[in-house]
């Protein structure tokens, strides 16, 4: 839509003001105003670029076999960070078993039940304030909760149900929006053609809004790989030597690893903090990437 | 529309009866669907309570006056928090000098300026930046954004309430212009068109009737900026120094500072649980769990005022 407001009346524009007085003027100003509205969109994207080709470029020697499936050695100044990886591993997995069934459950109820009355403006206010409470609050919640109330321990338990919850509002706004996209006469067809309520959420609105769905849920579990705020009090270890054995264990996580080796620990090499580093956001933005693919391949796919 | 249609679908299954066991089964699932959507209502109640729960003992066992003290020292029980509000309230005012300037340029130069392919490799980017996680950014601030500070201001040490306003920018930035590119969106065609037919320049469209239509979601866009700022630990903790003075004066910007978020991540997992020090922290996530809720709260209203006068005027 706002493709068009940019094409060709906005160019004939100008051209038009040229014939009126003081258009010199006129257009000095707006060169002025594009110019430095130009400029703050490069400033805001090439440090992004930058920082990350710097992160690649020192960080590519520190990348080995023995990094990526080694245990850390001497004070985790050598050898790898296997038990990072796969700690962030199963606690993505870990927020994925929670959030995902209830951030589904709950876009479901809003997008096809939910009356719009002030129970629903609620709850779509506390979806809000969810989104915005601040990670570490999180992280005091979670100890308050699942490691203290409920004895769940510093464990990765705890640490996936803490992160859970900061994931659900983004997972229900974005499956909510996905399941509204889906055209009103998939349903209207499938109620008149006898359907019940149920036969035709479960048939025929969640499988076309699958793939919208799908991308909500992998951003949501990007966010929640990158935290460390959540789990520093609920499940993140300083170091362990080997990898948990149950949900009821601590566990190494990859951010956390990261503050730790960059803060905590004296004589770090460089090296191996910019290795973690792009393990790190390979890790995320793989997640971000494979969301992006699903999402393009739907919307070439899609036939309404 | 949406809402006659789906009435009648429900109308149309109650003629219709199926099988006793699918009826029963169906009033089940949609049971648990409707308790999943009350869920959120329930987790913000948790949430609260056991900030609460945690956190209101601290007002009894510290008295007030000390509580709002200049001085933050918890190993010698001075528990004045002050000095992290300070902290946090001169960092976040900083990151909305960088983020609100940089991200409503950019959001404007995305929905307003940019050709298709420009805004087809910028609106990645900038999602980009949204997903790298903020101990990265802190990272990178540790390792060179502060010894750049240091050097090029002269500074004792570069891990100041600067450079913690500069990384909390780029956090708060992909808000921003998320944001307000959604509202400048949503602004109908019609106003662009009425005014550049009335002979504007697209500048002066842009900057006299553009901006200013969508000046309820650029707000929005701003309040959950300062939102998200002032929530931000991890890159917080790690470049501003954890240095617990009262910042009040405009040089503070370039000394250490350490804010409410950055004194939680750092004591929370060296106190005795159930201790006076353990409450108090509690009671600053009370502090900002009650700030965040106040900003969302101004956020939400104003895009429902935005929503509501958009249908007045485009029906």
């Amino acid at each position: 839509m706002s493709q068009a407001v940019n094409g060709p009346p906005a160019r004939e524009a100008p051209g038009g003001g040229q014939f009126r007085a003081g258009s010199a003027r006129r257009r000095i100003i707006q060169h002025a105003g594009f110019a430095l509205l130009s400029l703050s969109a490069v400033l805001t994207v090439t440090p992004i670029v930058l920082v990350i080709a710097y992160i690649v470029q020192r960080a590519a020697p520190a990348i080995s076999w023995d990094f990526l499936a080694g245990f850390p050695r001497e004070g985790m100044r050598q050898g790898g960070i296997l038990p990072a990886i796969i700690g962030t591993f199963y606690l993505t997995l870990g927020t994925a078993v929670f959030s995902v069934p209830l951030g589904v459950a709950a876009a479901v109820y809003l997008a096809e039940y939910a009356k719009d009355n002030a129970l629903t403006r609620l709850i779509r206010v506390a979806i809000i304030n969810l989104a915005g409470i601040p990670s570490v609050v999180y992280g005091l919640f979670g100890l308050g909760l699942f490691v203290l109330f409920l004895r769940f321990g510093t464990s990765i338990l705890s640490a996936s149900l803490t992160l859970s919850i900061m994931t659900l509002p983004v997972i229900i706004s974005a499956s909510e929006e996905a399941l509204r996209a889906v055209p009103q006469a998939f349903r209207t067809v499938s109620v008149s053609l006898g359907g019940t309520r149920w036969q035709t959420i479960w048939r025929i609105i969640l499988p076309q809004a699958v793939p919208g769905i799908l991308t909500g849920v992998i951003l949501g579990l990007e966010r929640a790989a990158g935290e460390t705020a959540p789990i520093l009090f609920t499940g993140a270890a300083f170091f362990l030597p080997r990898l948990p054995h149950s949900p009821l264990d601590a566990t190494m996580a990859l951010p956390y690893h990261l503050f730790v080796i960059s803060t905590q620990v004296p004589e770090m090499p460089l090296q191996i903090q910019y290795g973690t580093a792009l393990v790190l956001i390979s890790f995320v933005l793989g997640m971000n990437l494979i969301a992006t693919v699903i999402r393009s391949r739907a919307r070439a796919r899609r036939q309404w | 529309m949406t809402g006659t249609i789906r009435q009648e679908a429900d109308g149309a299954g109650k003629t219709r009866r199926g099988t006793p066991r699918r009826d029963w089964g169906q009033a089940v699932v949609t049971r648990a669907i409707q308790m999943s959507g009350y869920s959120a209502i329930v987790f913000v109640g948790l949430i609260f309570f056991f900030l609460v729960r945690e956190g209101l003992p601290a007002v009894f066992q510290v008295p007030l006056g000390d509580l709002f003290a200049a001085r933050w020292y918890p190993i010698e029980e001075y528990f004045g928090v002050l000095p992290l509000i300070t902290g946090s309230l001169i960092v976040t005012a900083g990151a909305m000098a960088v983020a609100i300037p940089f991200g409503i340029g950019t959001a404007l130069f995305i929905s307003e300026i940019a050709p298709r392919w420009a805004r087809e490799i910028l609106k990645p980017l900038v999602e980009l930046l949204g997903g790298l996680p903020s101990v990265v950014l802190g990272f990178l601030g540790i390792l060179l954004l502060s010894p750049f500070l240091r050097r090029f201001l002269d500074l004792p040490t570069g891990l100041t309430a600067l450079a913690g306003s500069l990384l909390l920018g780029g956090i708060a930035l992909p808000t921003i212009v998320s944001i307000a590119e959604d509202a400048l969106d949503a602004v109908p065609k019609a106003y662009r068109e009425a005014a550049l037919a009335l002979g504007a320049t697209r500048w002066q469209t842009i900057w006299g009737v553009t901006l200013p239509a969508a000046r309820s979601g650029v707000m929005t866009a701003i309040m959950l900026g300062i939102g998200r700022a002032i929530g931000e630990t991890m890159a917080v903790m790690m470049v501003t120094g954890n240095a617990p003075v009262l910042a009040l004066q405009l040089a503070s910007i370039v000394s250490p500072v350490r804010t409410m978020t950055a004194t939680i991540a750092a004591e929370m997992g060296e106190v005795a649980t159930g201790s006076q020090h353990y409450h108090v922290l509690f009671f600053i996530g009370m502090v900002l769990f009650l700030i965040s809720l106040i900003v969302n709260v101004i956020a939400s209203a104003v895009v429902f005022r935005q929503r509501s006068r958009a249908e007045r005027v485009l029906s």
